[in-house]
């Protein structure tokens, strides 16, 4: 027995629980006086944004859960009804499917900010590969859950993407069976997917408590990338970033709510609206908007297991990223080469995602080409090389002197 | 600056500061969208539209003879449409309501010129079973109505328990006569 905690609160029904289990000493620690660099920008919003974002996903999908039917012969029916004839069906839908897009705004916006500010250098390194871990988990929990609605691009969409493991010589085959229940995407694909999408948020909220965890052990890194020295360099969480985070949050509401009521149908598929057939292919099979990126990777090499490998190397490269750049510096303020470089891996993931929506023809064969090959470019010869040639900028003595007036001489 | 400084602390702390006010407008703000957003989730759960348009239904009563009675299905529920003989509606009519468990006298449970129709929720009043007593080859209990096998609850002719262990009796639900063979019930 290592000895009853000894709870500092006066409430005397809050004092009795948290000295049996300290949930609010906890919180009051982690959440209340936490020491947080003061120099965060808005950029160090994101992290908070997910959290609320996955909820919201939780949230709206254990609603959908009570009205969807996961059997071919009514899914998209059970979407219907939900649009139309469950009070408030429509918002149920439309904030879950909307919410998928901005759930990976808000990532691919809060792993950029870590990109630039290189948060994914030591002593940080596995808390970043924690989060590419978070990604993968909500690529397929986005994919296999895009394939419930059982519409035209549903059903294409799962068909290709299933048949790539097709490419796995040998067993490859086998495993596609294995998939699909099947000969095919039918039932009982449809009906694992169901499963698994379920499944899978929950995982994810386990893995994003270890992300968080290792965040606290480490702290937060900060825009100037240099670690905070003593007290005058950080704030306690609450209030400052309660409320910064309050803030952020407003806003994300409000980009959201744009979505879900004036431009519900902005991100989706028109193919989608119609049932699946398994005998008619659509003009064109395109996955959602956030994977466009690594559909064109896929398509840029002419072999097919090629291709299916330098799309999972465009996600290996993430989680190899730490011991990949070798610069001592973190943060791309004081590294002007790799802020160009930085800017021109975003144009070229922009790029790449035009190229994911295009057919492969002409010019797209092309750039999607360029693109892939700058993208692993970038990581795998441009990051290693840079550290060593690069010369930074001189960092600040400390974050509360680099706001400090500089003294008269 | 100090002399008002002097002038505030001079006099009492004031009781609400801005921040007070601040905080207030921002808990209420946050229970208002806590509600905007709980509202929607918890009116998800009632009836859907579906549900409600079958929340009322009409059946065809020409083909049920005096004496027998018919059970149809209503918002999922089973419903007794019994023809009563005149017989039966006499002795229905003719029992004081001082006799009944739960005083309810028959014309009140019928619709008026039509007092031979008896339509009742099929669903016995104790812990759910459903009574027998359609069929003229049923037990139908002493009093000729209907008999719960269950627990051996009785209702007469008019569906109002006569013998527990069921306290109430059998629901009269809305219905009405669209014509002499058509009811709505619902």
């Amino acid at each position: 027995m290592v000895g009853l905690h000894k709870s500092e609160f006066k409430n005397p029904v809050i004092n009795w629980i948290d000295t049996r289990l300290p949930l609010f000493t906890m919180m009051a620690k982690e959440y209340g006086v936490f020491p947080t660099p003061k120099n965060f920008n808005y950029f160090w919003n994101f992290g908070a944004l997910a959290m609320v974002n996955l909820v919201i996903m939780i949230v709206t999908g254990i609603f959908l859960a009570m009205n969807y039917d996961p059997n071919t012969g009514n899914a998209f029916e059970s979407v219907e009804r939900i649009m139309r004839d469950v009070n408030y069906g429509w918002l149920l839908r439309y904030v879950h499917a909307n919410g998928a897009s901005m759930f990976f705004i808000v990532v691919y916006i809060h792993i950029f900010r870590g990109l630039y500010y290189g948060s994914y250098k030591k002593p940080r390194e596995l808390l970043w590969m924690i989060g590419v871990v978070i990604l993968l988990l909500m690529m397929a929990t986005g994919f296999m859950g895009y394939v419930l609605p059982w519409g035209q691009m549903s059903y294409w969409g799962a068909t290709v993407i299933t048949n790539l493991f097709s490419a796995i010589p040998v067993v490859g085959d086998s495993i596609v069976t294995l998939l699909w229940g099947g000969f095919s995407v039918d039932n009982p694909t449809l009906n694992r997917f169901f499963s698994l999408h379920y499944l899978l948020p929950f995982v994810i909220v386990g893995v994003v408590f270890l992300h968080i965890v290792a965040l606290h052990i480490t702290g937060s890194n900060n825009p100037l990338g240099i670690e905070p020295k003593d007290k005058q360099d950080t704030l306690p969480f609450h209030p400052y970033y309660t409320i910064k985070d309050s803030v952020g949050i407003c806003v994300y509401l409000m980009v959201f709510a744009v979505l879900v009521f004036f431009a519900p149908g902005f991100f989706g598929d028109p193919a989608n609206w119609t049932p699946a057939n398994p005998l008619v292919t659509p003009a064109a099979i395109v996955p959602e908007w956030y994977f466009l990126p690594f559909y064109a990777i896929l398509r840029a090499v002419p072999d097919k297991l090629g291709g299916v490998l330098m799309m999972f190397g465009a996600i290996a490269v993430l989680f190899v990223l730490p011991w990949l750049d070798t610069s001592p510096v973190r943060s791309a303020k004081f590294r002007p080469i790799y802020r160009l470089l930085f800017w021109l891996l975003v144009i070229c993931c922009f790029v790449l995602g035009a190229v994911g929506a295009h057919h492969p023809n002409g010019i797209w064969v092309i750039l999607g080409r360029i693109g892939t090959a700058y993208y692993f470019l970038h990581f795998l010869v441009l990051l290693p090389l840079l550290g060593k040639f690069e010369k930074p900028l001189p960092l600040p003595e400390s974050i509360s002197k680099a706001v400090m007036p500089v003294a008269a001489e | 600056m100090s002399a008002t400084a002097q002038e505030h602390n001079a006099g009492h702390a004031p009781e609400h500061t801005k921040r007070d006010f601040l905080k207030l407008v921002a808990a209420s703000g946050a229970a208002i969208g806590v509600g905007a957003i709980a509202w929607p989730l918890i009116d998800s759960l009632n009836p859907s539209s579906d549900v409600l348009a079958l929340s009322s239904a009409e059946y065809d009563i020409a083909s049920i003879p005096a004496g027998q009675g018919i059970t149809v299905v209503w918002r999922g529920k089973p419903v007794f449409v019994r023809h009563r003989t005149p017989e039966e509606v006499k002795t229905a009519e003719g029992v004081k309501l001082a006799d009944l468990m739960d005083p309810a006298s028959d014309e009140s449970r019928v619709k008026a010129g039509h007092s031979q129709w008896l339509v009742v929720v099929g669903i016995c009043t104790h812990l759910g079973c459903i009574p027998l007593g359609n069929k003229t080859t049923d037990a139908r209990g002493d009093f000729g109505g209907y008999f719960c096998p269950c627990h051996g609850s009785q209702y007469d002719v008019s569906g109002r328990v006569r013998h527990g262990p069921a306290p109430l009796n059998l629901p009269v639900p809305p219905y009405a006569f669209l014509s002499d063979t058509r009811i709505k019930i619902g």
